[in-house]
């Protein structure tokens, strides 16, 4: 139903069948190890993951790249939500440059970044510029045929290990949203360093760091789109971020429900199986209830992306219910083990440490309702 | 409502103050590293708040149950596992004080009194016998004047550390609940052993281990209370046990509304503290009353038991303990999520808190057991 082609069903099918044999074994180790699995990003590469939604000759899908960037990203989230973060963060990083670069810089890129399998990343928040995009201070000056770029970017993912980075910039004193722009900054330029590399509650398979940009030229030619309309190209990342993120949460969601469900028929208390109480019962209704209504807003979101319609409003739904949904899932989850839910011998607690992420990171939900009520108020103008 | 005497006032601030000095700077070492709080055990014992339930002529402070929870409260603010330490050491004691002939007490409670640093831990909870309790397997068989006991126990806060155990084992296995029966059990018994101190999601600074008895010898003068009367006393201990568990859920739920507030006020976004804007105020809002209304309950389910209604005090602190444990659970997580990013790194204390209030949802009888206890005692009238 929402696999709508033979494409996607592959695709689908190919993900599940990896991510079940490949990727679920590892995900305690990398989880404990805190560290990015290495074998998963090759894997990923393999599959030809990591490019889904580069152009075709590049890579990427012939057609649907939304949903086929959603379903790879939940098949794997239902085991591993770091190694989903990978994927997500490999399109939103890809972004600005795929859909701002100029044709010659394309040409010489990307060859390269599928040739040397080459991470991206996304430098846009700042230490004081999170949910407001506008308060950003790092300044992109001009020199010459050079762009200067100088400011500090934190939560990065894979800010310590991308080859390329999209920077967003000041480029214009004009305040706010307006006066910025994205560039393509490369990991090997001078003034560039990689700084705290971040501990966190969940998702501690992905890499999350400061990366420091002191003076950085670069030519004129990595200027991303038009200047000062970075913050149009940001928004337009979102519309496809936003879905994925949703799906990032489905698969958590849908991960946790499995093993709710295994562990359910498996236990017994009070004479029966835990799943013959009403208790475990309305448990298990309500997330699968979740799960589905998820499902629902995530691959709409992703197929009116596909379609290049205007998204936005189902794509902030589709981010906040299944992130909401995750959470509350996780949550009811470890309920349903009891003790053992507690104990870092199963995964229903890495799941809910990985969940929390999905309500924060693409836009804290609070700002996502703002958005769909923005949505929702200008079709009522 | 809950005018606090002087007494209560003074010894509140004395706890907040040992809190903030002592307990709070060590917290997220404790989280990071699985250590389990000694200092704050020798702090307690100088105190006089190790055994705030032990009675004046056993050497203890004979502090009431309002005062004991006050206690709780204000050290769970600051740290959670420290918190646990003081609530397992009750449930050591209290089987003991409710049941133990006069010579067991003598010999037991005698040496808790006084700046005692001695730990004790209550020890029911088996692999296969968690919220259903009766599926217990240890047994205890009678030869002459001892009991010879063998079985296992797992998840036992303060089991491996616990000078003094009291074990509960079926005496009689036919004769289901009338058929337990406890014992005191010092460490160094021979047949006592431990198996792993588990390794868990949150609550880290505190012990949870397996206990395994095999051809354990125990007096039979340490039998607390008669034969067959060990799951009566059991329940009586878990009745108090909820209201200790509510505690130490308010007292994670205000210190993620400490920490809220505090960023809050001082985050700017979109050129303002976020504290200006509507959505945060909101959150904040709901946080505080959730809190406030588990306190009261808390305080509630207390006091009755403190004017010697132990039935209505155990009904009122089910209740407390279902809500003030929800409440923390939502609570945090909306902590980390005014928070934002920084919520989800580990610096900001936050995420140690939505780990460890997960706990309060699961320990002395889920919430899904506790609230069939409460739904029945109402239908019942």
């Amino acid at each position: 139903m929402f696999a709508r082609t033979d494409e996607l069903r592959t695709l689908r099918d190919t993900v599940r069948r990896a991510a079940r044999e490949r990727i679920a074994p590892r995900a305690r180790a990398a989880d404990a190890a805190a560290e990015l699995d290495g074998e998963v990003v090759a894997l990923c590469w393999d599959l030809g993951l990591m490019t889904l939604t580069f152009p075709a000759e590049h890579g990427g899908a012939e057609r649907d790249q939304g949903t086929a960037l959603c379903l790879a990203v939940e098949e794997i989230a239902r085991h591993c939500a770091s190694s989903a973060l990978l994927l997500i963060i490999q399109a939103v990083g890809s972004f600005p440059i795929l859909h701002g670069g100029r044709p010659e810089l394309l040409r010489r890129l990307l060859p390269r970044m599928v040739e040397n399998r080459e991470l991206a990343a996304y430098l846009v928040t700042e230490p004081s510029a999170g949910s407001d995009v506008g308060a950003i201070r790092t300044t992109a000056t001009r020199d010459g045929g050079e762009w200067v770029l100088s400011g500090t970017k934190c939560f990065a993912t894979n800010g310590a290990l991308a080859s390329v980075y999209a920077v967003l910039a000041r480029t214009s004193p004009a305040g706010g949203s307006a006066g910025l722009s994205f560039f393509l900054v490369e990991r090997g330029a001078p003034g560039l360093s990689v700084g705290k590399v971040e501990k966190k509650l969940g998702q501690r398979g992905s890499n999350t760091a400061e990366v420091i940009l002191d003076g950085v030229r670069v030519p004129a030619e990595n200027l991303l789109g038009a200047e000062g309309e970075g913050f149009l190209l940001s928004m337009k990342d979102f519309d496809m971020s936003r879905p994925a993120v949703g799906a990032q949460a489905l698969g958590i969601a849908e991960g946790a429900f499995g093993e709710m469900v295994r562990y359910a028929r498996e236990r017994r208390t009070f004479g029966k199986p835990l799943c013959e109480h009403q208790m475990i019962q309305q448990i298990i209704a309500d997330s699968a209830t979740l799960i589905e209504a998820s499902r629902g807003l995530v691959y709409g979101a992703a197929r009116l992306f596909d379609e290049g319609r205007r998204n936005t409003k189902l794509a902030s739904m589709a981010k906040v219910f299944a992130s909401d949904a995750a959470m509350k899932i996780t949550t009811d989850a470890i309920q349903v083990f009891g003790g053992y839910g507690y104990m870092q011998d199963y995964p229903v607690e890495r799941m809910f440490r990985d969940a929390k992420l999905t309500q924060i990171f693409e836009g804290a939900n609070q700002i996502q309702r703002l958005v769909i009520a923005r949505e929702i108020l200008k079709e009522a103008a | 409502m809950f005018q606090l005497t002087e007494e209560q006032q003074s010894v509140v601030e004395m706890v907040r103050r040992v809190a903030a000095q002592e307990i709070a700077p060590r917290a997220r070492e404790l989280d990071e590293k699985s250590l389990f709080p000694d200092h704050a055990g020798r702090i307690f014992a100088e105190l006089g708040l190790l055994n705030p339930l032990l009675p004046a002529e056993y050497g203890g402070s004979g502090m009431g149950m309002l005062t004991t929870v006050l206690v709780i409260e204000e050290v769970a603010r600051a740290c959670a596992s420290t918190a646990l330490l003081l609530i397992a050491q009750s449930d050591g004691m209290l089987p003991i004080l409710h049941g133990g002939s006069a010579e067991l007490k003598a010999r037991t409670l005698g040496r808790l009194g006084g700046g005692s640093r001695l730990l004790t831990a209550l020890a029911a909870t088996e692999p296969t016998a968690g919220s259903d309790l009766l599926a217990m397997k240890t047994r205890a068989v009678r030869r002459g004047d001892e009991y010879v006991i063998d079985g296992q126990k797992c998840f036992i806060t303060n089991g491996s550390v616990a000078d003094i155990l009291v074990v509960y084992a079926y005496t009689a296995p036919d004769r289901g609940a009338k058929g337990i029966s406890a014992f005191v059990v010092e460490k160094g018994t021979p047949g006592l052993s431990y198996g792993r101190n588990e390794s868990k999601m949150g609550m880290r600074g505190s012990v949870n281990s397996e206990l395994f008895f095999e051809g354990m010898r125990v007096p039979a003068a340490n039998r607390v209370g008669e034969e067959g009367g060990g799951f009566a006393n059991l329940l009586q201990t878990l009745s108090m046990n909820r209201t200790f568990c509510a505690a130490q859920a308010v007292g994670i739920g205000q210190g993620a509304l400490d920490a809220a507030i505090a960023h809050a006020r001082e985050r700017v976004q979109f050129g303002k503290p976020i504290a200006h804007l509507a959505v945060i105020q909101s959150m904040v809002a709901d946080m505080a009353a959730a809190v406030e209304s588990s306190r009261l309950l808390t305080r509630k389910a207390a006091a009755l038991f403190d004017q010697g209604d132990a039935r209505q005090g155990a009904l009122y602190g089910g209740m407390a303990k279902t809500l003030a444990s929800d409440t923390a659970m939502r609570v945090t997580t909306d902590a980390v999520q005014v928070l934002g990013g920084y919520g989800y790194m580990k610096d900001h204390g936050v995420e140690r808190m939505m780990r460890d209030a997960k706990l309060t949802q699961i320990y002395t009888g889920t919430n899904q057991i506790t609230r069939i206890v409460t739904g029945r005692a109402l239908l019942a009238r």
